[in-house]
């Protein structure tokens, strides 16, 4: 369970190119203008290779796996 | 015979790298366009991006090994990797070799892309625009084939299909969904600092 992780979008460099919801729409969908919205909770195991994918294709970088935050 | 067969490998080699850089330099274009419809996502136009960029290194390699290890040229390998180096039509070799070097320098960096960081892959890559056309110029100053009708009908295909590509992106300008959105912002901005 700790190495669960999640997509996390770095709204600034995010360009709207939608590559990654085309990638992993189980886990991203866009909104009206293009850009990302995220289904929130850790990534199923199952989904990992597709999210790596879709991490190295964003032609700007924008998008990253993080290891889940620990809650108290 | 042997060494006729390296030559042929080297000449042919040399085609095919053209024909597939030029295949990765337009689906570059079309990645910036943002080209999609049915059945053609945009994953499929960068991974293909990708994966043809790796292919022309194969046939590049086997481009300049044949070249080299072909007894007849006896070029050396300092010549391979030094510009303008070799004894051999010094200047158009010269012009392959730094091709040859800033497509290496455009995969590597874009291989380590996430070390790198958006902002000096972007830059790097713009080389693509110089070693494109180098690339073609050797291939038409030193080419054995160069002037041969086919070999014509390749190097002006390629070059239509880039140009045509250029033209277009050009035309269409900024494909940004929020370019208006980011004009007025920034319109507002400059009004504001102005005051």
């Amino acid at each position: 369970m700790s190495d669960e992780r999640h997509l996390v979008v770095d709204r600034i460099k995010c360009d709207g190119r939608g590559l990654c919801a085309e990638i992993l729409p189980e886990l991203i969908r866009l909104d009206d203008w293009g850009y990302p919205i995220l289904k929130p909770g850790p990534i199923p195991e199952h989904l990992r290779p597709l999210a790596e994918r879709a991490i190295d294709d964003c032609p700007v970088l924008a998008i990253a796996m993080r290891r889940a935050e620990k809650r108290s | 015979m042997s060494n006729s067969v390296l030559w042929y490998a080297t000449r042919g080699a040399g085609a095919v790298t053209l024909i597939l850089l030029t295949a990765v330099v337009v689906l570059g274009i079309l990645t910036a366009l943002r080209v999609e419809g049915r059945g053609w996502p945009r994953f499929l136009v960068t991974g293909l991006h990708r994966n043809l960029a790796l292919m022309t290194l194969v046939f590049l390699a086997l481009h300049i090994v044949t070249a080299v290890v072909d007894p007849y040229t006896n070029l050396g390998w300092a010549s391979a990797l030094i510009p303008f180096s070799s004894y051999y039509r010094t200047f158009w070799l010269g012009l392959g070799v730094i091709s040859f070097e800033l497509l290496l320098a455009i995969v590597v960096t874009s291989l380590l892309r996430g070390y790198l960081g958006h902002n000096t892959w972007r830059v790097i890559h713009w080389l693509t625009y110089a070693a494109w056309p180098i690339g073609v110029i050797h291939g038409l100053g030193t080419g054995t084939d160069a002037w041969s009708a086919w070999m014509l009908a390749i190097t002006g295909g390629c070059i239509a299909a880039v140009v045509i590509a250029l033209l277009w992106r050009l035309a269409a300008g900024s494909r940004d969904p929020l370019s208006s959105e980011r004009s007025t912002f920034r319109a507002a901005v400059d009004r504001r600092e102005a005051r």
